[in-house]
């Protein structure tokens, strides 16, 4: 059998040449909102965090970086200890919020999850009106007496998630039939509806097209003049782009801690930079 | 180097068009046709067989949505009905008199029985009802459509005929054997049997005239031929003169006496008729002729009529068919279920939201799912072995009444139920509570605002169908006694006895009555009815609240 080997039509891509944000940022002061001391995390017998020392500073957005199971969202999610409901999951160290500890035995963690709101991976709104999403939470918080409390608590949190605009016409219909980034966006409502201090993201923005993705960029600028911000990002420019500290996160331990600028351009720790530089991860 | 190269360019360039690649191309497409015809084969099967059934149960059950009713004209005479005293009145005379005109003027008090009969046993109180309701109607003359009592219901649809065959097969067979052996002739225009006969001295005196059993003599000789039968019926076969052909050759000759003689016997009227190839034909022996001429009279002035039998869902039970209803078992039914559901959704919903959600994952857990699911796979039987042990023997609840059977088919539900809910449970995403527990809701929050509301269509679908699988479930309820007999549905209560659907049918199959037959049938049909509701109320409830997520 012959074989007929023809030309085929190729199409030529140029390999990617990596953003980097150089601009340094004027030094601000903050208040140090949230502390880590040793904390150790396992699930079952696997120990999935060991001995993580973090400070996380008020009225700043806080990312979380590295490759994937490096133990980033585990950590975030000692934070507000929706662990607890994780089965055979155990947390050990020390969490402060306001430097009180989080895991003492008085503490509930349901106040807590309060204090401290979260917005997740995937577009979550409850099956719900767009109302009703937002004002769930005030409401089983005591913060809605009346009909009046209900809708300004709602217009302000979806204005300050830059959502009302858009949906001003229609917060009777469903929540699940908003796109992919108004459903985040209305998630981010959701969490400050209850007024939190601290809002945890976790990778907010990896199920969102780009045009979503900087509209809650450009929403998490806003918030951090007012919350404590910790977000956990696969995408180092997106870490760069909004956040003034980044912790890079490797095999469980926390690597190395610092301003962005000096995380992405002049780390300290030798896996920081290749994980940075796009060796590995 | 370029050994390789053709080597590679070999393994790159498969010949997809060769005859071994062919034949695996159709080799694999038939396998794809052959598992579809397997489907299909499965299919056309199922759903003849279930065709079948209803088809067979349609055709049977279909003369029990009609009966026959004769509308009677009664006079209700204030001598029979005090209006001051109507419930000790004399219907059963009102009845009798408004027959008296189909009956003959000369007919005795049995033959007026006789067609009393025709109408169903319950005339009297039918009429009282009406008078007792409209007391206005007394020294008037009413009309009443009256039910036939089951055998006339039966003659009128065409279940029981009006004329049987005379002859039974056996007695066609004995008749055959002996035209076979030619002792059958044709004698002075009447079909007859030609028999030898021994003229037994001891049995016949020479007389004049000669006495004798000659009868017995006749059927001696005829038995003589089919020594093998043991039958009486094939004595039907000498006419009633037959004794009479041995009378008269003793008369003529005494000198046969103790002889052997041939003597000739004329057939019974329907055996001359089967000589001529006719199928004989006698009225049916269930009516009597005053009976069927009764009726006649009453079909012929036009006032037999068969409507649509509302009865059947409005009465409760009755002894005789063309009064008995369904309304007992349906109410006895809906007690029970309503029993049962009222203690399996609640409890249901509990335990498989403690074991979905709270409980701990420790071996003792599990072993309560496991055999949660175990339950599921227990005969019912064993279900009403243990309602009739511990409700009624232990607790001592009293028998047949819905309440035990709810609470035995809650015990049958209840595996169902926990099952389907942990499923509905276990498919409400798990986003949605973490989304929950994110804006501060309480783990009973999480559950009660948001993972029972979206796990409700799927609970109350699994609810639904099992409670359609209590509803016909029979075993049980027979060992706690639900099928009792039911006449009114008045006094039905969860703590008094009843019937259900399944144990009526159950009941109704068990009776010999002809109208039993079809009404078992209309029941099934009823009882398939509910079932149907039921779990297109399921399908529905599922197509209408399923959520996209």
């Amino acid at each position: 059998m012959e074989a007929k080997v023809e030309a085929r039509p190729v199409i030529r891509v140029q390999a990617p040449m990596p953003e980097r944000d150089e601009g340094v940022l004027p030094e601000e002061e903050h208040e140090i909102k949230m502390t880590a001391r040793d904390v150790n995390v396992y699930y079952g017998e696997k120990q999935a965090l060991f001995g993580v020392n973090l400070d996380i500073l008020d009225r700043s957005v806080t990312a979380l970086i590295g490759p994937s199971g490096c133990g980033k969202s585990t950590f975030l999610r000692c934070l507000d200890r929706m662990n607890d409901v994780i089965e055979g999951c155990r947390v050990t160290g020390k969490i402060t919020l306001d430097g009180e500890s989080i895991y003492a035995p008085q503490v509930d963690p349901v106040q807590l999850r309060a204090r401290v709101g979260m917005v997740f991976q995937k577009p979550n709104p409850f099956p719900k009106s767009i109302f009703e999403n937002v004002a769930y939470g005030p409401r089983i918080h005591g913060m809605i007496k009346t009909k009046a409390d209900a809708e300004e608590i709602v217009v302000n949190s979806l204005t300050k998630a830059g959502l009302f605009e858009e949906v001003k016409d229609r917060l009777n219909e469903s929540g699940t039939g908003l796109s992919g980034g108004q459903q985040q966006r209305l998630c981010i409502a959701r969490a400050i509806s209850v007024d939190p201090e601290v809002i945890l993201m976790d990778e907010p923005c990896s199920a969102l097209d780009p045009i979503a993705t900087a509209r809650i960029e450009a929403l998490m600028e806003e918030l951090k003049e007012n919350y404590c911000i910790v977000i956990v990002t696969h995408s180092m420019q997106q870490a760069a782009r909004v956040s003034q500290r980044t912790a890079f996160f490797h095999l469980g331990k926390l690597v190395e801690v610092d301003d962005t600028a000096k995380i992405f351009t002049n780390p300290t720790d030798i896996r920081t930079q290749d994980y940075v530089t796009g060796r590995f991860g | 180097m370029s050994e390789a190269q053709t080597i590679d360019q070999r393994a790159n360039v498969r010949d997809w068009a060769s005859d071994d690649a062919q034949r695996r191309v159709r080799r694999r497409y038939g396998a794809d046709r052959r598992l579809q015809l397997y489907g299909i084969i499965a299919i056309v099967l199922a759903i003849g067989l279930l065709g079948i059934l209803l088809a067979s149960l349609v055709v049977t059950g279909l003369p029990a949505f009609l009966q026959t009713k004769v509308n009677l004209e009664i006079y209700v005479d204030p001598t029979k009905v005090k209006p001051d005293d109507l419930a000790k009145g004399n219907f059963r005379g009102l009845v009798r008199d408004a027959l008296s005109s189909f009956v003959p003027a000369e007919a005795t008090d049995k033959q007026k029985t006789e067609v009393a009969k025709i109408l169903t046993s319950d005339a009297p109180y039918i009429v009282r009802d009406y008078v007792v309701g409209h007391p206005d109607t007394i020294g008037k003359t009413i009309t009443l459509p009256i039910a036939l009592s089951d055998p006339f219901d039966q003659l009128n649809k065409g279940v029981i005929p009006k004329e049987v065959d005379a002859l039974s097969w056996s007695q066609v067979r004995y008749f055959e054997r002996l035209r076979n052996r030619g002792v059958v002739v044709e004698e002075s225009g009447r079909t007859s049997l030609k028999l030898d006969i021994y003229i037994d001295p001891a049995k016949v005196e020479a007389g004049p005239p000669p006495t004798g059993d000659f009868a017995a003599l006749a059927r001696d000789s005829l038995q003589a031929y089919l020594p093998d039968v043991h039958d009486t019926a094939l004595f039907a076969m000498l006419a009633d003169d037959a004794p009479d052909a041995i009378a008269n050759r003793v008369a003529a000759d005494p000198a046969i006496i103790g002889k052997t003689v041939q003597i000739v016997f004329p057939v019974s009227p329907p055996f001359q008729e089967l000589a001529e190839g006719k199928t004989p034909k006698v009225p049916n022996p269930r009516f009597t002729p005053v009976q069927l001429a009764a009726f006649d009279a009453m079909a012929a002035k036009g006032l037999v009529h068969t409507p649509f039998n509302w009865e059947l869902f409005f009465n409760a039970d009755s002894r005789f068919p063309e009064r008995a209803g369904l309304a007992g078992a349906i109410t006895g039914t809906f007690l029970m279920l309503l029993v049962s559901f009222a203690l399996s959704f609640p409890i249901g919903i509990a335990a498989a939201v403690y074991l979905e959600e709270f409980a701990p994952k420790n071996r003792f857990t599990d072993l309560i799912e496991v055999n949660i699911n175990n339950l599921a796979a227990v005969p019912s039987v064993v279900f009403g072995l243990l309602g009739l042990a511990v409700f009624i023997g232990f607790f001592g609840l009293p028998r047949s009444v819905p309440l035990v059977g709810g609470m035995v088919m809650s015990l049958i539900t209840l595996p169902t139920i926990i099952i389907a809910t942990r499923a509905a449970l276990k498919a409400v995403p798990p986003s949605i509570r973490e989304a929950a527990l994110g804006v501060g809701a309480s783990k009973h929050q999480v559950m009660m605002h948001h993972v029972l509301p979206l796990a409700m269509p799927g609970i109350l679908t699994g609810t639904i169908i099992g409670m359609a699988h209590a509803l016909g479930e029979t075993a049980p309820l027979l060992l706690i006694g639900m099928n009792a007999f039911i006449p009114s549905i008045e006094s039905m209560g969860i703590l008094e006895p009843a019937t259900t659907l399944p144990t009526q049918i159950y009941s109704w199959a068990d009776s010999p009555e002809r109208g039993f037959v079809s009404r078992t049938s209309a029941a099934i049909l009823v009882l398939l009815g509910f079932l149907v509701i039921m779990n297109m109320l399921a399908v529905v409830l599922r197509h209408r609240f399923e959520r996209k997520w």
